[in-house]
């Protein structure tokens, strides 16, 4: 095969992917939905009159009213312009940890997967300690050593985050290897660095888009317990998982404080998740062979 | 598929038989046999008086064991009655005849002797020995300088008298002796399970505690129940209605109130800030607000520029709104405060030299040189995770910005992060408070002069230290109060502190609990406490 | 299984001797010691309890006593309780997270199984997007969120169950709700997408042209592979699962071991942490081999080759 027919085959497959991503309509409002919700975060000045930390003490927790649209908190802040402020959060949160957590934990347990025998075992082993280390402890040390800092909290959720993930991969890949067309690459010579990319990292392709909207979810709550231990953000800014915290634990009192922020929450996981099978789909080998 | 059916099926007859019948409450059938259900927020660390620390453990011990006085001022305790020499300094304690312990010995002024030189016993380490320091040399003893007990001014005349020799007249003394510290401990049990300045054995265990209190120890499930039962031998059993009363260590205020709330228990530790308003409108009854020794306040470290001028110290404490802060954001009956000690402490009239004045505010930042907060450099407020506590710093930070212009960034921290920071001063404000350990100003003034253990400002005046001092020693009530009041002046003049808030004692109680009174130190003596029920 | 076994047991002690080596500095080196507290504690007593826990010696001579303990199966004293040892909290409080856990596992495996291959069978139909909603809603619901209004609703409005503690059998329903939900949605997520994985392989083509009846094809043939995902996610899962959740033990005041680990973290209790991350080391390397030894049962190619 010509390098240039290689191309050719390369960019229909990305159209093909895209013809068919673009049939799938739950995929596509998941889409649309998320890049309505990350637009509204990153222009949240433009959409609101109030700041996120300007209180109204005298008015406190008021319901949706037409001057708050999702009404107010217990300081009388505006919870639309804290929910908009702490999207910026979630998003960031949720997004750069889960790829720290990918960038880890897939080559790591394909590798550990793919190799096998002695690697395999003392690569798992080192996933059991760190899976053992008092969570809580690491990131206290981590503070004390560097500080409060985003970036830090991206690491301290991926490096915890990647380890059932690179379990998961390494599982899937210890199987894929001893299937005939695995064995078939390597039995016409095919390098290991072009077996992995181009044979296993594609059929497991599914379950990392699947895991990785679990994942997503779970960091950006995580999130609330490192901003309890001060490691996260620190108020008056918030996040989505801080304001579903606290909504609950004010809900009989004042139920609007937990329901807006648990919907808006919802809406974007149920989209990350309907874009993911979507994507699982268009992207699959097996699929697209059978449709082109 | 048959398994997931058989499990529906099975939780659906749980459920079903869950809710067919209408079940009694824990509370109900405490109600009939006289059980008190209480909310006691922490898991004690232990049950040993003179290792514990904290409220919990303190609540426990005061169903176990009885001091030489009672709960209530001058109410007598397993001392009948007491003499005090004219000077002050030696006190003269009859123990009544009956008083035994749980196992029927009697209780002798021997033990009493034990309890304190173990309690002051360097290796025991105990944290609140200093309480034991206005004993006659027992400094000395503590600090292991004076290797002879006999020295320290305890000594039992005969089986039934006790005298205490002190080092310096204190008129507070007798409501120290309330104090958990200063509450006995018996001699065989301790020796049976280690030696007398042995901390951690297991002498605490239900099985083989021994206590003089009303009730004693049941049953002991750690994170999840402590159960005490009548003592049959107490000297006094004839008053002591209740049976048994169960402490529950939850540490979640909401979750106690939802426990609260299905009927599980009588009394709870505290209430969630938003419940408050509910109660109040809805179910008053219910709920007990009441004055409490305890001080809210900032903390400033004197030892960092701008911190280190007054007229900042004073400029920052002058312009905080603290009936706003009191009424929209605590909401449970907190007091403004303007002083460091509350204004309940029996005759003690707190001075109050500064008000809420902004523009006295505005005008000493601009003296110190920051008019209109500019240049004001940008300084750190810290504090441990909670509700509370980050809504006020929210509050005041807002209000600093409002009124002087100046931008406070905040910090919050984990519990021991926050410890250790205020303790090694890597902070410029930090949140505190203060609750008293007997009621008395020398409980909650006695820890600003200079090197105090508690003093984490770094604050230090030699004049302030010379008042203490002499307050101490002051027999005369009116002059020592006085004292006091003068001390206190400089302190707020001063302002190494902000004095923000206090806190009153708040919990709800189910109607049917009888004989639960107000009290500052929130003590309720539980062999007053019975059960009723309400007609239906 | 024999020789894969032994095998497993050594590997097992130079992971033990890590995970204690790196907690044991780790520990010492967090901010506020085991005696820091509001109310300060003079020096003198910080000295004596430093001395009386053997804090006081040389940090090289801390760390051989301590794996000379736990050699003799001795986890020490907890500086938090001075009258329990850390094998008497391990004891009172593994039996409660593991009944929590186990319940919790079992329910998580049947809902999650079944309604991720269920929803597996015609993907994109309302067959698939009813559990999987269901799914969804329980991985976006924290507990923090769920288990309050369990409670609300179950305990304070149809006052069928106690809001908080673990002494009756009725105690156990809404926690052990309230922690597998998470779990099954997560379950139901992993199958559902391994499932349509395998569905359009080559051999289950094979089987289906064989004339295999369909239930046949989708048990024997299919779950099978499905599994995988599902299995390397249940090792280090079920480990963490009956070890303890801390939100949910603390949501319903149960006396769990998730609630210690995580307080014993909070009160410095160096002791405390340790003895449970010995615990737990064991574990998870014990629930890690399990799994290893059903993913080569479930996997036909490499039980061949071995």
């Amino acid at each position: 095969m010509s390098r240039k027919n290689e191309t050719i085959q390369k960019s229909s497959l990305w159209e093909d992917s895209w013809k068919q991503l673009r049939k799938n309509r739950a995929a596509i409002a998941g889409l649309i939905i998320l890049i309505i919700l990350i637009i509204a975060s990153a222009a949240a000045p433009l959409l609101t009159p109030y700041s996120f930390e300007q209180q109204d003490l005298a008015l406190g927790a008021s319901p949706p009213s037409a001057s708050h649209w999702l009404g107010t908190d217990v300081l009388g802040r505006d919870l639309f312009t804290r929910l908009l402020y702490g999207g910026r959060t979630s998003f960031l949160v949720g997004i750069c940890a889960t790829v720290v957590s990918l960038l880890i934990g897939v080559p790591y347990g394909a590798i550990s997967g793919y190799v096998g025998g002695r690697t395999d075992s003392i690569m798992m082993r080192i996933v059991d300690i760190l899976y053992t280390m008092p969570f809580t402890i690491l990131v206290i040390i981590l503070m004390v050593v560097f500080g409060r800092n985003i970036l830090l909290m991206f690491a301290a959720i991926g490096a915890i985050q990647w380890l059932v993930m690179a379990r998961i991969i390494r599982g899937q890949v210890l199987a894929l290897r001893k299937q005939a067309f695995v064995e078939a690459a390597v039995a016409i010579g095919a390098s290991h660095r072009r077996i992995i990319f181009k044979h296993i990292i594609p059929n497991v392709l599914g379950i990392i888009i699947v895991y990785t909207t679990l994942t997503i979810p779970r960091v950006m709550l995580m999130e609330t317990f490192l901003s309890f231990l001060g490691l996260g953000i620190q108020p008056p800014m918030s996040s989505w998982g801080l304001l579903i915290r606290d909504g609950a634990s004010v809900m009989e009192s004042y139920p609007w404080l937990l329901i807006s922020p648990a919907i808006v929450f919802s809406l974007t996981l149920f989209s990350m998740n309907f874009l993911g099978d979507g994507l699982r789909d268009a992207l699959d080998p097996r699929f697209s062979k059978g449709k082109s | 598929m048959n398994k997931t059916l058989l499990l529906i099926a099975a939780l659906s007859v749980l459920c079903i038989a869950a809710g067919c019948a209408r079940r009694e409450t824990r509370v109900e059938a405490g109600n009939r046999d006289q059980i008190l259900h209480l909310g006691n927020l922490s898991e004690p660390r232990d049950l040993d008086p003179h290792i514990v620390t904290g409220v919990s453990a303190c609540n426990i011990l005061s169903a176990l064991l009885e001091g030489l006085v009672a709960e209530e001022p001058g109410k007598s305790g397993a001392a009948e009655r007491w003499d005090v020499s004219s000077d002050g300094m030696v006190y003269t304690f009859h123990l009544r005849q009956n008083a035994k312990w749980s196992n029927g010995d009697p209780v002798t002024a021997d033990d009493f002797v034990f309890s304190y030189q173990r309690i002051l016993s360097p290796a025991l380490g105990s944290p609140y020995a200093y309480m034991l320091h206005v004993l006659k040399n027992a400094k000395a003893f503590n600090t292991g300088e004076l290797p002879d007990f006999g020295k320290v001014g305890v000594k039992a005349i005969d089986f039934q008298t006790l005298e205490l020799t002190l080092e310096s007249p204190t008129p507070s003394f007798l409501s120290q002796l309330n104090h958990w510290s200063w509450f006995p401990v018996h001699p065989p049990t301790i020796l049976k399970h280690g030696a007398m300045d042995e901390m951690g054995t297991k002498w605490t265990a239900p099985e083989n505690y021994v206590g003089n209190g009303p009730f004693k120890l049941k049953s002991w499930k750690q994170n999840s129940s402590i159960v005490v039962e009548t003592n049959p031998h107490y000297w006094d059993r004839d008053t002591v209605r209740l049976k048994e009363i169960h402490f529950y260590p939850i540490g979640d205020h909401k979750i106690e109130e939802r426990s609260f709330r299905a009927g599980q228990l009588h009394v709870t530790g505290t209430i969630p800030l938003e419940r408050v308003q509910y109660y109040k409108d809805r179910h008053p009854e219910l709920l007990r607000l009441d004055p409490y020794l305890r001080s809210y306040y900032y903390l400033l470290n004197v030892s960092k520029p701008p911190l280190n001028d007054p007229r900042v110290r004073k400029a920052l404490a002058l312009s905080i709104d603290r009936e706003k802060i009191a009424r929209y954001v605590t909401r449970s009956g907190e007091q403004p405060a303007f002083s460091f000690t509350p204004p309940h402490i029996g005759n003690y009239k707190p001075p109050t030299p500064f008000q809420r004045d902004i523009p006295a505010a505005k005008q000493l930042l601009a003296e110190a040189g920051y008019p209109n907060g500019e240049g004001f450099p940008e300084l750190t407020l810290l504090f441990h995770t909670s509700d509370l506590h980050t809504r006020v710093a929210e509050v005041i930070q807002q209000m600093w910005k409002e009124t002087l212009g100046i931008h406070i960034e905040l910090e919050n921290v984990e519990w021991k992060v926050y410890q250790s920071r205020r303790k090694n001063k890597v902070y410029e404000i930090a949140r505190a408070e203060w609750v008293a350990d007997y009621a008395d100003p020398a409980s909650f003034l006695e820890i600003w002069q200079t090197g105090g253990g508690n003093n984490h400002s770094g604050w230090s005046s030699p004049e302030y230290d010379r008042l203490i001092q002499k307050a101490s020693q002051t027999l005369d009530e009116t002059q020592r109060l006085e004292t006091f009041r003068q001390a206190e002046t400089i302190l707020l003049n001063e302002l190494p502190i902000i004095p923000l808030l206090f806190l009153p004692s708040k919990s709800l109680i189910q109607p049917s609990v009888k004989g639960w009174k107000p009290s500052i130190l929130d003590h309720h003596p539980y062999k007053h406490i019975y059960l009723e029920a309400q007609e239906r | 299984m024999v020789k894969f076994i032994i095998r497993r047991f050594f590997e097992l002690i130079p992971v033990l001797l890590i995970a204690i080596s790196i907690t044991f500095f780790m520990v010492r080196l967090a901010p506020g010691g085991p005696f820091t507290a509001e109310k300060s504690f003079s020096e003198e007593a910080i000295a004596r309890l430093n001395e009386h826990y053997g804090l006081d010696k040389p940090i090289l001579v801390q760390y051989g006593n301590y794996l000379l303990n736990v050699v003799k199966g001795d986890l020490g004293p907890s500086f938090q309780y001075p009258s329990r040892t850390v094998n008497e909290i391990i004891s009172e409080s593994f039996p409660v997270s593991l009944e929590l856990g186990a319940w919790a596992m079992l329910f998580a495996i049947v809902v999650g199984l079944v309604s991720g291959i269920v929803a597996s069978l015609r993907p994109n139909t309302i067959q698939d997007h009813v559990p999987m909603g269901i799914a969804m809603t329980g991985i976006c619901m924290p507990s923090f969120v769920l288990g309050p209004i369990l409670i609300l609703v179950f305990g304070l409005w149809l006052g069928w169950f106690n809001a908080s503690g673990w002494e009756t059998a009725s105690d156990r329903v809404l926690p052990v709700i309230t922690l597998g939900a998470a779990y099954a949605a997560y379950i139901a997520r992993l199958t559902r997408g391994s499932m349509l994985e395998v569905l359009p392989s080559d051999y289950i083509r094979t089987a289906r042209a064989k004339g295999l009846s369909e239930k046949a094809v989708i048990l024997r043939h299919t779950l099978k592979n499905a599994l995988l995902p599902v299995v390397s996610f249940l090792g280090p899962a079920t480990a963490g699962i009956i070890t303890g959740s801390f939100v949910v033990e603390t949501i319903f005041n149960i006396p769990g071991m998730g609630r210690m680990f995580v307080l014993g973290a909070f009160n410095r209790d160096y002791t405390l942490i340790l003895g449970l991350v010995v615990f737990f080391a064991l574990l998870v390397v014990v629930f890690n081999a399990f799994v290893d030894i059903l993913l080569g049962l479930l996997n036909p190619k490499t039980r061949q080759h071995s």
